[in-house]
């Protein structure tokens, strides 16, 4: 048996049940705890994946900043027992079919393509996913693009501010 | 070696959980939430498909998406709490000023 194997099947499978308690939980800070786990078991499976980088940065930026914020407005908002579940409306229940109908679609399409990991040569196992050659990347090829996000950033947390903020 | 393909259906089971829950809940947080497991699922897929091709540009793509992510939570949450302070409520049937 393939330890990678195991390892996949196991984040794999917690993945899924973070993500179902995500949108099954009664109340929000049950879903965000959820969601927090969610982020952990993917963040495992991004390093099956090689892209170790990837997985640090889910850590921080997601389960820790992303999900921070969410907390601090969930108890912001103080919603209490409100949290009732919406009339089954013609609307929803398409939309959950909808939903289901993609997932048939999708596996029925995945199923069929046959595809397997690059075999990586050890000069490029060295550096594939490491902060290194990502950080080569974004700052010659995508260096307009990097500038962008961060011009996002502030413009969005300026925006943050000002809609939230009660008086101008 | 896992075959890439299970990763890409793990990224559409999540994909389509995330969905699921934008289309059906009610509370804006979850719904929100939710969107943020629409994105991991692609992040998911970008990753799976920079280890098939041992190319390091989905890595970067993934880097994006997180950053956008980290605007969209900001501007999104901002929305919810105006909305809840000149409507005491974030349930998406109550919110219906734009609608018609």
């Amino acid at each position: 048996m393939n330890i990678e194997l195991v390892l996949f099947g196991v984040f794999a499978v917690m993945t899924l049940l973070s993500a179902g308690l995500v949108i099954t939980a009664r109340s929000p800070i049950n879903s965000a705890m959820a969601l927090v786990s969610t982020f952990f078991f993917l963040a495992g499976i991004y390093v099956l994946l090689w892209a170790h980088t990837v997985a640090v940065i889910q850590v921080l930026v997601y389960a820790g900043a992303i999900m921070v914020l969410f907390l601090f407005v969930i108890m912001l908002l103080n919603l209490g027992d409100a949290a009732h579940r919406g009339r089954p409306t013609v609307t929803r229940i398409l939309g959950g079919a909808s939903a289901l109908g993609l997932l048939a679609v999708l596996v029925v399409t995945l199923g069929r393509i046959d595809a397997q990991p690059a075999r990586l040569g050890p000069q490029a196992q060295a550096t594939f996913g490491t902060m290194a050659s990502i950080g080569e990347t974004i700052f010659t090829t995508w260096l307009l693009p990097f500038e962008a996000v961060s011009l996002l950033l502030l413009v969005a947390m300026v925006g943050a501010v000002v809609v939230a903020k009660s008086r101008i | 070696m896992v075959p890439i393909t299970y990763y890409l259906l793990l990224a559409a089971a999540l994909f389509c959980m995330g969905m699921f829950g934008v289309l059906v809940r009610t509370n804006a947080l979850v719904v929100f939430m939710c969107v943020e497991l629409m994105l991991n699922a692609v992040n998911l897929t970008f990753l799976a498909f920079a280890r098939m091709h041992g190319d390091g540009m989905g890595h970067v793509s993934a880097f994006f998406v997180i950053a956008v992510a980290a605007a969209e939570a900001a501007i999104g949450l901002a929305i919810v709490i105006a909305v809840f302070r000149s409507r005491g409520s974030v349930n998406v049937d109550d919110i219906r000023t734009m609608k018609h």
